[in-house]
């Protein structure tokens, strides 16, 4: 069984004046392993590597990286579904700004969600016990309530590239959507007139690179659909 | 230390999980200058992970239902170690934190009459008992920690919470007269070191389940609170009750809810036996954590383990349907086909008992203020430190927690503590500053690994730790075994009071990172190592061999750890409920 | 919300509904040409050109021509705020674009009414 081939990509703020790929050789024993076991090992030999990581399940959103050309959540993706000629090559997510190796800047990721009100409000008062949801208003909260804020998606979308302080990103759509779907939610109107401007929704292109990267099998470019819908069903 | 910047605030939570997270949306909305500290972007805490729910009685599914029921069940699931007063205080106003967090958007699930969604869960009775199975775990699918905890960040964004994203908090700084007045904490994106001063310091850090090998915990459960605390002088209580999650996946230790069993699915041995009706024959699959582990155990020790090597037991679930598993369980059939190489609809899941949640921790008061003794074992309140969530213990959960009862513990005992500490700072709270001796004592420890030159690297301690853990404090516990294990233990100390950090840079070290949990592992494997050899009986999740029964008589007691003596004493555990008549041990049965 | 001034309708929603509503006017122009050229094999000036004496042929072109320029700017304007990030040249590129489509607009006009 040959070694398989880890590409990583490097870079430390304090010593490198530009990033690089830096070559590994690792001895798998051709065990199916995740590739965050794949990091693990290597970072046991150089401890100067550096990556997140928390839940190691697909529940916190932690290790987002891009392997082999895919974004993806490095906890839950075995080597099996991404390594291609025994050679993996393992860069952060595109199109933030990295501070070191692995590791990238997610500010930019997280103001476009704060942006978009990310949580419910209700003008009414508050009852003595829950608001009344029936079983069918809450179905259509499945499929967006889900979203780990991995930016596995929003990395992976090229206007937001282009536009990371303007477009809001496929995740923070999903959540500007959540919210929109929710019965309990009071600030509709509010809400489509934050979003109605010529980038903050309509700079995606439904090219749908966040569905095919979602770890969680979650459909950004559908919710930003139901958007657009109700955007046109307000204004006319 | 005076070129090191210092950073001031009336409150600093350490710990965005769920726990501290809503305490700090109880002090961001009375307006006190408050931050949360924590070594992850808060959504990335380990309450993500929590599955199956919020245990409460709302009276949803059962009308009836009454919160002095749950009380019941708790105490009883802790095998009689739960403080009274504080289970009554969490069941009584758990209610009130559930709607709150209903009202705050926490996406449930949904009866037909629009009410929140409760399922049974381990350990859940009605009427003290006497009237069969509960059900009373209110649920977001199998996602209710990531729903809880995405709601609270949201809310703390919603009110302007300060967060310090991606800080590590390394040492609490103690003033001349032992008060905690803030903490040594590390921006680990620059690497700075900064001092942080504050009237009221929570620790809500979290458990620490990665002193064991085999772990539901996240990767950054390595209990920096419990170490912290320890470090500062504080002793721990209960530390020896370690909860065995029934149904960890064999092999990945990922977590699969008791929710499972809730919605009818239940364990099999080789044979294919329903074995759990033997050993508890009323409750089944749904006996404390505790019953359910051991009696795994037992099945896989006496040779009906499943697999090649008999080494665990299948969880069936085929029988559910795909309606149900799509429906309430869709996160467990991801989980399952990842991490067991299954599909739930078709096969059974082979699960093992995993190391899951820690009972002990700082011994703190319904208001999250920190308790510790004096040496007449007098209770005292350290001044200046809270601790609430999995790092505190209250103590609710006792000898064993039931499950959806976490989630209850951190909002209930969040909320509390949030609220003492906005009507401490209105009466007005003076504590000395630190001076530079205080502050160099705090810096110690990081100082020591950033001048370290040569020795053992840390994950290889890391995982011999861990071993030592599995293989002498596990399901099952006996004195010559763990004797040799605490020896272990502290020979492992000298190694890793000497061992290296090789990366000294200052930008997103991780290696840095970890090697300051691997001195908090080390604080908290010890504490639990010596507790549990002290507590000689079994009780909860603490079984012993050689003790095999419950000594009412010498140990219906929590057990506190000095970290400076390493001895373990005795506190009196409260009986004492406010306004129902306290529940007398009894022999725990399901 | 973002503000923007140098887009057409101030608007995402009326850009993106301009942008379709042009491109169903584009798309039934472009196949009634081809589908008269196609059932028009030995086609001659003087037909195509009685075609564009027509009124109602020149309304048709007139709004063509006008869906054009709208679906032109609109999309022209998207790409210069993708790439070109310096507000300068951006706001450059965008003048003579905006100069370009007007001219040509004017031109067809010319075209349809002037001859």
């Amino acid at each position: 069984m040959s070694k398989l081939q880890v590409s990583l990509y490097r870079y430390h703020p304090e010593t490198d004046s530009a990033p690089y790929m830096q070559e590994f050789q690792v001895d798998t024993q051709g065990r199916d392993l995740m590739v965050l076991n794949l990091l693990e090992m290597i970072k046991e030999d150089d401890s100067t590597i550096a990556y997140r990581r928390s839940c190691r399940e697909g529940v916190c959103g932690s290790d987002g990286m891009n392997m082999n050309g895919k974004n993806g959540l490095a906890c839950i993706t075995p080597l099996s579904a991404v390594v291609k000629n025994n050679k993996l090559t393992l860069r952060p997510l595109p199109g933030l700004p990295v501070i070191r190796d692995l590791v990238v800047d997610m500010g930019l990721f997280y103001k476009q969600y704060e942006r978009i009100h990310p949580y419910l409000q209700n003008d009414t008062p508050s009852p003595a016990i829950e608001r009344l949801q029936s079983p069918e208003e809450r179905d259509k909260l499945d499929g967006l309530y889900e979203c780990i804020l991995c930016a596995c998606c929003s990395t992976a979308c090229p206007s937001f590239w282009w536009n990371p302080d303007k477009f809001v990103g496929p995740a923070g759509l999903l959540q500007a959507y959540r919210f929109l779907a929710d019965s309990r939610d009071t600030a509709t109107r509010e809400r489509l007139s934050e979003l109605e401007d010529p980038f903050s929704v309509f700079r995606c292109r439904g090219i749908m690179n966040c569905v095919a990267v979602c770890p969680k099998g979650l459909n950004p470019t559908r919710a930003i659909g139901k958007i657009r819908e109700m955007l046109l069903a307000n204004a006319t | 230390m005076s070129n090191m910047r210092s950073l001031t605030f009336d409150a600093i939570i350490i710990g965005g999980g769920g726990a501290g997270m809503r305490a700090a949306l109880e002090l961001a909305k009375s307006g006190k200058k408050t931050a949360v500290l924590s070594k992850v972007f808060p959504t990335r805490s380990h309450t993500v992970s929590a599955q199956g729910g919020i245990t409460c009685a709302i009276a949803s599914a059962d009308p009836e239902d009454d919160w002095r029921w749950h009380m019941y069940d708790t105490v009883k699931g802790g095998d009689y170690i739960a403080d009274q007063d504080a289970a009554e205080y969490m069941c009584s106003e758990g209610p009130k934190a559930v709607f709150e967090l209903e009202h705050m958007g926490l996406p449930f699930s949904r009866f037909d009459n629009g009410r929140i969604y409760q399922r049974p869960f381990g350990g859940q009775s009605k009427n003290f008992g006497e009237g069969g199975q509960a059900a009373r775990t209110c649920a977001a699918a199998d996602r209710t920690g990531h729903a809880l905890l995405h709601t609270l960040y949201q809310n703390n964004l919603k009110n302007n919470t300060t967060f310090l994203n991606e800080w590590y908090a390394v040492d609490l700084v103690k003033n001349a007269n032992g008060d905690v007045v803030g903490c040594i904490a590390m921006d680990i994106e620059t690497g700075e070191v900064v001092h942080v001063k504050s009237k009221a310091t929570v620790l809500a850090t979290g458990g620490s389940g990665r002193i064991y090998a085999s772990t539901t915990n996240a990767l950054i459960n390595t209990g920096d609170g419990i170490g912290m605390a320890l470090r500062a002088g504080v002793p721990m209580q209960d530390m020896e009750m370690w909860q065995f999650h029934p149904t960890g996946i064999h092999g990945a230790g990922v977590l699969v809810t008791e929710g499972c069993r809730g919605e009818g699915g239940y364990l099999v041995n080789k044979d294919g036996e329903r074995f759990m009706e033997r050993y508890a024959p009323n409750a089944k699959d749904l006996a404390g954590r505790d019953v359910v582990a051991r009696s795994m155990v037992m099945e896989i020790l006496e040779g009906r383990g499943c697999g090649e090597h008999g080494d665990h037991v299948f969880l069936k679930l085929d029988h559910l349907g795909e309606e149900v598993l799509s429906k309430r369980l869709p996160g467990i059939v991801e989980l399952a086909k990842t991490f067991a190489h299954v599909d739930p609809a078709q096969e059974p899941i082979p699960v093992v008992p995993t190391c899951h949640y820690m009972m002990g921790g700082i011994a703190t008061n319904v208001h999250g203020q920190a308790i510790a003794q004096d040496a007449e074992g007098n209770d005292h309140i350290v001044n200046g430190l809270y601790a609430c969530g999995e790092a505190a213990c209250v103590s609710v959960h006792g000898a064993n927690r039931l499950g959806g009862n976490s989630l209850l513990d951190l909002v209930v005992f969040g909320r509390a503590a949030g609220m003492f500490i906005e009507s401490a700072l209105n009466e007005g709270i003076e504590y000395l500053d630190a001076n530079e001796a205080d502050i160099e004592t705090a810096m110690k420890r990081i100082t020591r690994w950033n001048e370290s030159e040569g020795g053992e690297s840390v994950p290889a301690l890391k995982r011999e730790l861990q071993n030592i853990m599995q293989n002498a404090f596990g399901v099952f516990r006996q004195e010559d075994n763990m004797q040799k294990g605490v020896q272990q233990l502290a020979e492992l100390r000298e190694r890793i009071a000497k061992a290296h950090l090789p990366d000294k840079s200052g930008a997103f070290n991780t290696a840095r990172v970890e090697a300051l949990e691997l001195d908090n592992l080390m604080e908290v494997a010890e504490a639990t190592a010596i507790a549990a050899l002290e507590r000689k009986e079994s009780r909860g999740a603490h079984s012993r061999y050689d003790y095999p029964d419950r000594d009412d008589v010498n140990w219906l007691k929590h057990s506190m750890y000095f970290p400076a003596e390493k001895k373990v004493g005795q506190r009196d555990v409260n009986f004492a409920p406010k306004t129902v008549d306290m529940f007398e041990p009894k022999v725990r049965t399901y | 919300m973002v503000t923007n001034i140098t887009n057409l309708g101030r608007s995402g929603l009326s850009d993106w509904l301009l942008q379709r509503a042009s491109a169903i006017v584009l798309a039934l122009y472009t196949l009634f040409l081809v589908g008269y050229l196609l059932l028009n094999p030995g086609l001659d000036y003087m037909a195509w050109s009685g075609l564009f004496d027509q009124t109602w042929m020149r309304i048709f072109s007139l709004l063509a021509f006008i869906s054009l320029a709208a679906h032109a700017w609109v999309g022209l304007w998207t790409v210069t705020t993708d790439y070109l990030k310096s507000t300068g040249i951006r706001l450059v590129t965008q003048t003579v674009i905006i100069l370009a489509i007007f001219v040509f607009l004017v031109w067809g006009i010319q075209v349809l009414w002037g001859a």
